[in-house]
């Protein structure tokens, strides 16, 4: 402001603006349009900022008032998954992703593998079906002081806390070719995640169960490798190495139950 | 089975892999050596033709060792091309790429390989060099045997990959990267050996 020069920049540099096209659904049944939306820009903004200025102020390009675009959204630091919608082309979550390192205009969607609820929020209850299909968790409760557990030795405990960093934000789910409707696919994540309890001490104790289920309905036989999970993770999890693995896990659980009937 | 869970899916996938490897992948490398006699003249070809029908039981062996499992192979995987996506113009990852061209050479595949069994092997006329040499002298016969040559080298070299994967051979993401190398090594190999078969059947006897 003190700065004499302000005459110059004000007629050189005109505010910056932030240009995005969002891909909306009025419920889930309604068939998806387009909106295109110009709000200012601010230093350091995410996609999650965009959404709340839309919000604040819903109106349109074209000067329209239109009802503000919903979302979800939940840690804002990509720990809960909530916010992963389609951006530019990618699945990934509004809250990590920085408009400084998009091009415009930006290009927002629903992850469409999800059933849509409105907007950009989208109903991400298969993959809990999924890990619940597989057991994703280590069953310790009793009905007296079962005590303490098996130790995990280090070297495993290394590589597993890469496969817990699974947020089930459903990035794979979105990229993988075969979650589509004409195959029943549960999704890359989950399968990392049975690697991840079959290979602890106390949570291997459920292990065959955990095959049994990867060798069921839309089981880990649907995966066709084409490897798009990995590529898309966020947390960089090496989820076509958990796949392989648990190709081989069930193979001999296959076999081998074959053989003991 | 008293469990409710159906394991039928996984069982039916896993024996496509391995119809696709043991029985018609390796009579597709044995094949491919044969024709390649070819290069050698056409009495070589008739030698090794001749050679293959003195092994006993051949019709048995063809119809047990080959067409039942190539049969399971092929109508299976169109149901395979049918319920997987296909979303690698969005995505053009190199393995995604792979993916869609491995759904789309076994179709092509599938194909070529009607036409072939249709104008020679239920051609009701014996294999010999003149035979081929007849057939591939049209150029439309020949081109169309170069790209059924292509696919169903590509679709096997590339399938041994996946085969890798699927029954946990290759775990680690080295073993892939480098059984993805070899698999296009075999590709480029076995192709090589087709096409010069192809076109050795073009010089006359």
């Amino acid at each position: 402001m003190s700065v004499p020069t302000t005459e110059v920049s004000a007629t050189e540099a005109p505010t910056r603006q932030v240009h995005l096209i969002i891909e909306r659904q009025d419920d889930p049944n309604s068939p998806p349009y387009k909106e295109e939306f110009v709000i200012p820009y601010k230093t350091g903004m995410n996609v999650i900022a965009c959404l709340m200025e839309i919000q604040r102020n819903p109106v349109s390009k074209s000067g329209r008032k239109v009802a503000p675009v919903t979302w979800e959204m939940n840690c804002l630091e990509e720990i809960c998954g909530a916010c992963t919608m389609v951006i530019n082309d990618k699945p990934r979550q509004a809250c990590t992703t920085l408009v400084d390192k998009l091009e415009q205009p930006i290009r927002i969607k629903p992850a469409r593998t999800f059933p849509v609820v409105r907007d950009l929020v989208v109903d991400r209850s298969r993959m809990f079906e999924a890990l619940k299909k597989v057991k994703a968790w280590i069953p310790i409760d009793g009905t007296y002081d079962l005590g303490p557990g098996p130790r995990m030795p280090e070297v495993d405990r290394q590589w597993a806390y890469e496969l817990s960093r699974c947020f089930t934000c459903g990035a794979c789910v979105e990229a993988c070719p075969n979650v589509n409707d004409r195959n029943s696919f549960i999704g890359p994540f989950a399968i990392s995640q049975a690697r991840l309890f079959n290979a602890h001490p106390t949570g291997a104790m459920h292990r065959e169960e955990r095959l049994t289920a990867l060798m069921g309905e839309g089981g880990i036989q649907e995966c066709g490798n084409s490897q798009n999970c990995v590529q898309v993770c966020p947390k960089g999890i090496p989820l076509t190495t958990s796949i392989a693995a648990m190709n081989r896990q069930v193979t001999y659980h296959a076999i081998g139950a074959w053989l003991h009937r | 089975m008293a469990k409710a869970q159906s394991h039928s899916e996984y069982v039916l996938r896993r024996l496509h892999t391995l119809a696709g490897v043991i029985p018609v992948g390796l009579f597709l490398i044995e094949h491919l050596l044969t024709n390649a006699t070819a290069i050698q003249g056409p009495a070589a070809f008739n030698q090794a033709v001749a050679a293959i029908q003195s092994i006993p039981f051949l019709h048995y062996i063809e119809f047990f060792f080959i067409f039942v499992p190539l049969t399971y192979h092929a109508i299976f995987g169109l149901y395979v091309a049918f319920v997987s996506g296909y979303n690698a113009t969005h995505y053009s990852w190199r393995r995604n790429l792979l993916f869609a061209l491995q759904r789309i050479t076994g179709v092509i595949t599938f194909v070529f390989i009607i036409f072939h069994l249709w104008t020679t092997r239920f051609s009701g006329h014996a294999a010999t060099y003149e035979m081929v040499h007849e057939l591939v002298s049209n150029p439309a016969y020949f081109w169309f045997m170069v790209v059924g040559v292509v696919a169903a080298t590509f679709h096997f070299s590339n399938g041994l990959w996946s085969f890798g994967i699927h029954w946990g051979l290759t775990v680690g993401q080295r073993a892939q990267r480098v059984t993805g190398w070899v698999s296009m090594v075999v590709f480029v190999v076995l192709a090589g050996i087709g096409i010069a078969a192809l076109i050795a059947f073009t010089h006359a006897g």
